[in-house]
């Protein structure tokens, strides 16, 4: 057993449940108890869905289960087929259902239905949200190609070099982060290449559409957690290349954009030039300086992190003090870029683990999820959310990518934004000591409660309690300092302090370190 | 998932309501949910739902929160190796349950809550609560009830969860007086309005129940009197009734005129004299008559149509109909409690549609069909239904909001008028 209070990833039906939700004409029919609905909240209130899920629940209750629920299980799949006239109907447990043992696949097939019946076998006591969403998009692929899959082994003719190139993208599901506007912004990128997009799936595919994968020249994966299952399959299946590059940040998109010009035979400078960013631009300019070095925390699922991280290091000149995911998965890949960042990688479901390190580390912004945020208001440090799980806010109203050249420039917006701004900074040094420009006003973004000298947040001063005491004068000495950049100097001396067993901080000790630290 | 299975009238004949039953995808929340507002009301007390990743995921979910302050709820997620039997999970749920209380020495009352998952792997949670209460107690009281879908549908889990405590409840002392127990859940504000209105009429000994801390729970024995302040409370009643203590009838403390009644019966119990009754309630009856008058233009003769939700359907649906001058299409509720409901539905308009239980799609069918000006309904069909053009108010808020009272029962209209009168400003 595993205590838990609050987790990134729901049970691997609401996975199931993100695909399904995000395609056409399917339905799935999930063997659950009363309650079970609640999962459809997440979509019609966080999304703000205006339909409900194509999700029919058995609803067992207590009484069903010394009697039929294998024929409860029967009425509801023959009821929803009828009601709803599906293209394909997925079938599955939740993790109750699971104990039960019921088989809804063998049930569903001996129904003899006129459609396909996709049975789904989520594990829920084992997995989680995005195994199951790539799990069930790998078996509704798969279920809906098969019949046209080549023989194994057999290499995909060239292409007719007169015809256009064609391509599927992968990965975009209902509930996803962005994945709505991160996908006009690809397909953008895809049309100013003259490359057909042939299927876009799971979001807005019907089965039908899944059944002509296969005639894409190669695919095009947004996100791995969701379509990497699927899209490997679709690779040894049909032959298919695979784009790795996954654009969100600059440097990402314009790798994806040379890679997906190769793969198609075309010009990569339409999409090139077609797209100036002004993101690169406010990097260079000179207001930007200040955010040289500032120290930067990243979690989220592995590809949002993975990228946030090279973004905030290479675009923006931030330096990455940790990484880290709560996807177990992708465990790998993020630690081989924690590596690259020369940080240890931080793989933990745990919430409460993630804001020990957070405080531990005392980074000046935090990139992350809702519960990241949440993390960082507490510890009154800037935040911005890169990744799921998501709340309603990570569904704006205006067109907010993360990939291509726009999403690189709301994401300049979306992180520096939290951040005191370059001449802010300045003129709070000028005018230190000012009676409007005083260093206890805090940050207007930060609410008037989080932030600034006064109140510094608990763990904080926990952390910095079991270190050497400072003399008053040193406490004066360091009030001088602008206070931006006073926890650092703090902290600094501090560090310096304990390495070197100064019981008591002096002035000296505190310019000592001063010196030290900026060798 | 047959559809509706018989209309049958209730006892009392004609001018009684027509209910039927129909099963099917039923749209409700199980009972883990209650711990939402359990765990805000006993405050001293923790729960540990005892299930699945899907618990823990419904509970963050269902109460919309990111964690501020650490909660006084989790979940111990069973996992494969439980359920493999590698790990004992009587082992493992006592290594967490001390693992919890080292980290909260503040917890003094701490209940297992049972889920479908350990219900149906039968997980013994009452001898587990013996068991740790043997070796936490006293410093910790250890209880367990069963939230399960399987069991409990939404506010059940608050019937269980206070029946859980009713035998821990203390006794009365041989020869002591007459006491009065409000049973259910109820806002402070609402419950220290409800104490002043009791003393005004002379009835000094009044406690409350579920209490605000575990150490402060009521006394009840054969000569206690109790008023149910929510009609999903059942088991609870029974469990009373046991104890010796006897249930007062009434209406539901809903709208004026549902808590003057709820008011009276206690009243008539204590044999308070009329004028003195008068006297205690008339100042905050007039005020919410004069308060209620405001909304009655937007909601008389607009057609609503009730979804089940929290057993609060008849009541609010009779408060609807009565005090507002609204017309009931449908009213659709979980579970109808007839004998505590009785006084209620002698309150409907004769042939009132009441539908106990739920078959989703069909009643959605019904719903669109009858085109009503006023839908109330859980999160998951608010906004579909919106989109088809309906104007909905979400049945939650009426469960977390202090609806109940004198002084409440302008701000309950109002939470119906609101998305009508949203309906009429929006242009674009």
């Amino acid at each position: 057993m595993q205590l838990t209070v609050w987790t990134y990833e729901g049970p691997p039906h609401v996975g199931a449940m993100r695909i399904a939700t995000a395609m056409r004409d399917v339905h799935y029919v999930l063997h659950a108890p009363q309650g079970d609905t609640y999962a459809d909240l997440l979509f019609t209130m966080i999304e703000r869905l205006p339909r409900r899920p194509p999700v029919t629940y058995t609803t067992f209750q207590a009484r069903d289960l010394g009697g039929d629920t294998a024929g409860l299980f029967q009425r509801a799949a023959q009821e929803a087929y009828e009601r709803f006239k599906p293209q394909a109907l997925m079938v599955g447990s939740s993790c109750t259902a699971e104990l039960i043992q019921d088989d809804p696949g063998g049930l569903a097939r001996a129904l003899s239905l006129p459609i396909p019946v996709v049975p789904l076998e989520l594990p829920s006591y084992q997995k989680k949200e995005n195994w199951g969403a790539a799990e069930t998009f790998y078996r509704l692929v798969r279920a809906m190609a098969s019949p046209t899959a080549p023989t194994p082994g057999t290499k995909r003719p060239p292409r007719d070099p007169g015809s256009q190139a064609s391509c599927n993208i992968l990965g975009p599901t209902a509930l996803g982060f962005r994945h709505r506007d991160d996908l006009r912004a690809v397909k953008e990128i895809l049309t100013q290449l003259g490359i057909h997009i042939n299927v876009v799936a799971p979001l807005g595919a019907t089965p039908r559409d899944l059944a002509r994968l296969g005639e894409a020249d190669f695919n095009v994966l947004l996100y791995p957690e969701t379509g990497g299952t699927a899209a490997q399959w679709l690779g040894r299946t049909f032959d298919q290349p695979l784009v790795k590059a996954i654009p969100i940040g600059l440097s990402a998109t314009r790798e994806f954009i040379a890679e997906v010009a190769r793969l198609a035979g075309v010009d990569p400078a339409p999409a090139l030039d077609g797209a100036p960013s002004h993101s690169s631009w406010y990097s260079h300019s000179v207001d930007s300086t200040y955010l040289t070095g500032k120290r930067v925390f990243v979690f989220g699922d592995a590809t949002h992190a993975v990228a946030a991280a090279r973004i905030a290091s290479e675009e923006l000149g931030f330096t990455v003090v940790g990484l880290g995911t709560y996807s177990r998965e992708f465990a790998r890949e993020v630690r081989e870029a924690a590596q690259r960042h020369g940080v240890p990688a931080l793989i933990s479901d745990d919430y409460l683990e993630v804001e020990a390190k957070v405080a531990e580390l005392q980074p000046e912004l935090v990139l992350g999820t809702q519960m990241e945020r949440h993390i960082a208001k507490r510890l009154g440090v800037p935040c911005a959310v890169i990744s799921a799980p998501v709340h309603v806010q990570d569904f704006p109203a205006r067109y907010s990518p993360q990939m291509g050249f726009e999403g690189a420039n709301v994401l300049f917006d979306t992180w520096v934004h939290p951040l005191m701004m370059g001449l802010e900074e300045h003129l709070l040094t000028m005018f230190r000591g000012d009676f409007e420009f005083h260093d206890e006003a805090p940050a207007s973004h930060l609410g008037s409660t989080a932030g600034g000298a006064k109140a510094p947040p608990p763990a904080i001063a926990t952390a910095t309690a079991t270190v050497g005491g400072w003399t008053a004068e040193a406490e004066k000495e360091l009030g001088k300092i602008p206070f931006f950049v006073r926890g650092k100097a703090r902290r600094n001396t501090e560090r310096f302090a304990a390495e070197r067993s100064v019981a008591m901080i002096t002035v000296e000790t505190l310019y000592d370190a001063k010196a030290h630290f900026s060798r | 998932m047959s559809a509706a299975a018989g209309i049958c009238a209730a006892p009392g004949g004609a001018s009684m309501p027509h209910i039927a039953t129909e099963r099917g995808q039923r749209e409700v929340f199980c009972g883990l949910t209650g711990i939402i507002w359990l765990h805000r009301k006993i405050q001293d007390a923790f729960f540990l739902i005892v299930g699945s990743r899907t618990c823990a995921h419904l509970m963050q979910s269902a109460a919309g929160v990111m964690i501020f302050a650490e909660p006084r709820f989790a979940t111990a997620i069973i996992e494969e190796r439980d359920l493999a039997g590698l790990a004992d999970a009587n082992a493992e749920l006592d290594r967490i349950v001390a693992q919890l209380l080292g980290r909260r020495p503040d917890i003094k009352l701490l209940f297992l809550v049972g889920s479908c998952p350990s219900e149906v792997i039968k997980l013994d949670l009452s001898r587990a609560a013996l068991r740790l209460a043997a070796r936490f107690s006293p410093a910790v009281r250890v209880l367990n009830y069963s939230g399960s879908g399987i069991e409990t549908t939404f506010t059940q889990g608050e019937d269980a969860c206070l029946a859980s405590l009713v035998p821990s409840l203390p006794g009365h002392a041989p020869g002591e007086a007459r006491n009065l127990l409000v049973v259910g859940s109820l806002a402070d504000v609402v419950e220290d309005q409800m104490r002043r209105l009791f003393n005004d009429m002379g009835i000094a000994d009044v406690q409350f129940f579920p209490p605000r801390r575990s150490t402060e729970l009521p006394r009840v024995g054969s000569e206690t009197r109790f008023l149910l302040a929510q009609p999903f409370l059942a088991d609870t009643a029974r469990s009373l009734e046991e104890r010796g203590a006897r249930y007062l009838h009434a209406p539901f403390p809903i709208g004026a005129e549902g808590t003057l009644q709820w008011l009276r019966s206690a009243a008539h119990a204590w044999q308070v004299p009329e004028p003195v009754f008068r006297g205690a309630t008339q100042a905050a009856y007039g005020r919410a008559q004069r308060s209620l008058a405001r909304y009655r233009g937007e909601l008389a003769g607009k057609r609503v149509f009730f979804f089940p939700d929290s057993q609060l359907e008849v009541p609010l649906a009779r408060f609807l109909s009565a005090e507002m001058g609204m017309e009931l299409l449908e009213v659709g509720t979980p579970f109808l409690h007839r004998a505590h409901l009785a006084a209620e539905l002698a309150l409907l308009p004769p042939g009132t549609t009441i539908i106990e239980g739920q078959h989703v799609d069909n009643q959605l069918d019904r719903c669109c069909a009858a085109r009503p000006d006023l839908v109330v309904c859980g999160l998951g069909l608010a906004n579909p239904l919106e989109a088809r053009g309906l104007t909905t108010k979400w049945s939650i808020e009426l469960v977390f909001t202090p609806i109940q009272g004198f002084d409440q029962a302008a701000d309950l209209a109002e939470l119906f008028a609101r998305p009508l009168i949203r309906r009429t400003r929006l242009v674009a």
